[in-house]
């Protein structure tokens, strides 16, 4: 038994000094964890953007019928990024879209994530905003509250409180997401464990170090959203 | 405690169910297919013509599946999945270009070497590097895992870009956004052959052969191989496998 565990454990800090130790390859997990978080904040802020905006083009037009170009518009970037994957659209950007021009690929992801993630945020504000009972909407307007007052000072608070679940959850789906960054040679921290596979040709340690650490960071994302959705639920009471 | 029981058994459940799966890979019957890991990003040594993949390293692995009397089937994966797959038994033997180093020597072995390669750069016409020396401070474009990748690790102050295809190296390198890639000389030159703007500098700074990799202690098929090797390469099938993919220069 112990010849068997003193084996075991040669092995395993073996696999331990090749994968991580050895010619700094940590860095690769280190450095690699650093993009992943860069592009998933950034990626969220500008999808929280995108998404807002067209979530107010989108409902404004269901709501007063103005604004049918823009929502048209909407319409057809919805489609288009619902209906193709993101692997696509990342190495479309890449290679087509900044096809001649030398640009940071960090960037290149923010782009391309954020513009991805921006239409399910869309829905998912929108779906917000039209679960707010048309009787506040009502009540704001003969209040006096003209149709953006009325909006920014009733409708979106609740809306914003009603679709934090969902929104944290698209935080979570994001940060996943990001893992195929690696496909325009980009090194996040999928890619980072990838290259010390390669080097190392050891399935086991780099993967699941790349999975436990995704994993650590949805949860405590996770957390962060919850304890978000709860101070924001005292108003409820 | 109730609680707490419940979940001893669920985790209990899940390793058997896991056991059970682990048992259901080693009672396999006798083999009669020979399965080959490989990357058929690479021409002229693998790529797909049709759906079917070709090139020297399938050709010739269809040999030798032939003398063994086993039937040949190809498993397409990312270069840096080959020797994984390989080692961990997902595949019997690993034809990709396969160069021999040292590292890999440390957790798969080798057959006979059939094939010679070298390193080679790839620029853009007219572009300032002209050779190995002058790859330092620049942006390198290589396929991740490559002898490629790992000898331009040692380029001072160069930025390296590790694409998955060797390809999409060489497609970054016509839109300027790498200044060079490094690659085997074969692949390099199909490569280029369907670019415009694009070079092989003549310097050639790497000695390599290829071998077929197989799992640490698979001495049985190891030996099978190298046998069916030596017979292919002294009647002649592998010269003509070699000269059916590489034109004389």
């Amino acid at each position: 038994m112990q010849a068997w565990v003193a084996e075991k454990w040669t092995w395993f800090s073996g696999q331990i000094y090749d994968n991580f130790i050895k010619d700094d390859r940590y860095l690769y997990i280190t450095n690699g964890l650093k993009a992943t978080l860069v592009i998933t904040f950034s990626a969220v802020i500008l999808g929280i953007v995108i998404g807002f905006l067209i979530a107010t083009i989108r409902s404004t037009y269901d709501k007063t019928g103005k604004l049918k170009f823009a929502n048209a518009i909407c319409s057809i970037y919805l489609t288009v990024i619902r209906g193709t994957p993101v692997v696509v659209q990342l190495l479309i950007i890449y290679f087509v879209i900044f096809g001649s021009v030398n640009i940071s690929k960090i960037i290149v992801a923010i782009i391309a994530f954020g513009i991805n993630s921006g239409a399910y945020v869309a829905e998912i504000f929108r779906s917000g905003i039209m679960s707010i009972d048309e009787g506040q909407f009502e009540a704001g307007r003969s209040l006096g509250f003209s149709y953006v007052q009325t909006m920014r000072y009733i409708v979106m608070p609740q809306a914003f409180k009603n679709v934090l679940p969902a929104l944290g959850n698209e935080f979570i789906v994001l940060l996943k997401e990001t893992s195929v960054a690696g496909y325009i040679a980009l090194q996040d921290l999928a890619k980072g464990g990838d290259i010390i596979r390669s080097r190392t040709f050891s399935a086991f340690f780099p993967l699941i170090t790349v999975a436990i650490i995704y994993l650590i960071m949805v949860i405590i994302f996770s957390r962060l959203v919850k304890l978000l959705e709860r101070r924001l639920r005292k108003s409820d009471r | 405690m109730k609680k707490i029981t419940r979940f001893t058994a669920a985790v209990l459940a899940i390793l058997m169910v896991l056991s059970l799966a682990a048992c259901g890979n080693g009672g396999k019957d006798e083999k009669t297919k020979l399965i080959m890991a490989t990357n058929a990003e690479f021409p002229p040594y693998e790529y797909y013509e049709g759906d079917e993949i070709v090139g020297i390293d399938a050709d010739i692995m269809k040999a030798v599946a032939e003398e063994l009397g086993m039937e040949l089937q190809i498993e397409d994966m990312a270069f840096d999945s080959v020797l994984v797959a390989v080692q961990g038994g997902k595949a019997d033997v690993g034809a990709a270009a396969l160069t021999v180093t040292e590292d890999r020597k440390k957790n798969v072995d080798f057959s006979d070497t059939y094939a010679q390669a070298t390193q080679v750069i790839i620029v853009k016409d007219g572009s300032e590097i002209t050779g190995f020396d002058s790859l330092a401070g620049k942006s390198i474009g290589v396929q991740l895992g490559t002898t490629g990748d790992i000898y331009v690790e040692d380029v001072e102050g160069a930025t390296i870009e590790r694409y998955n295809k060797g390809f999409e190296a060489v497609q970054a390198l016509t839109q300027g956004k790498i200044d060079a890639v490094v690659i085997d000389s074969e692949p390099a030159k199909a490569f280029i052959a369907e670019t415009q703007g694009l070079v092989i500098l003549d310097e050639a700074f790497t000695d390599e052969e290829y071998a077929l990799a197989v799992a640490k202690g698979n001495e049985e098929l190891l030996g099978k191989i190298n046998d069916a090797l030596k017979k292919l390469k002294d009647d002649g099938t592998l010269d003509e496998i070699v000269a059916k993919y590489i034109k004389a220069e």
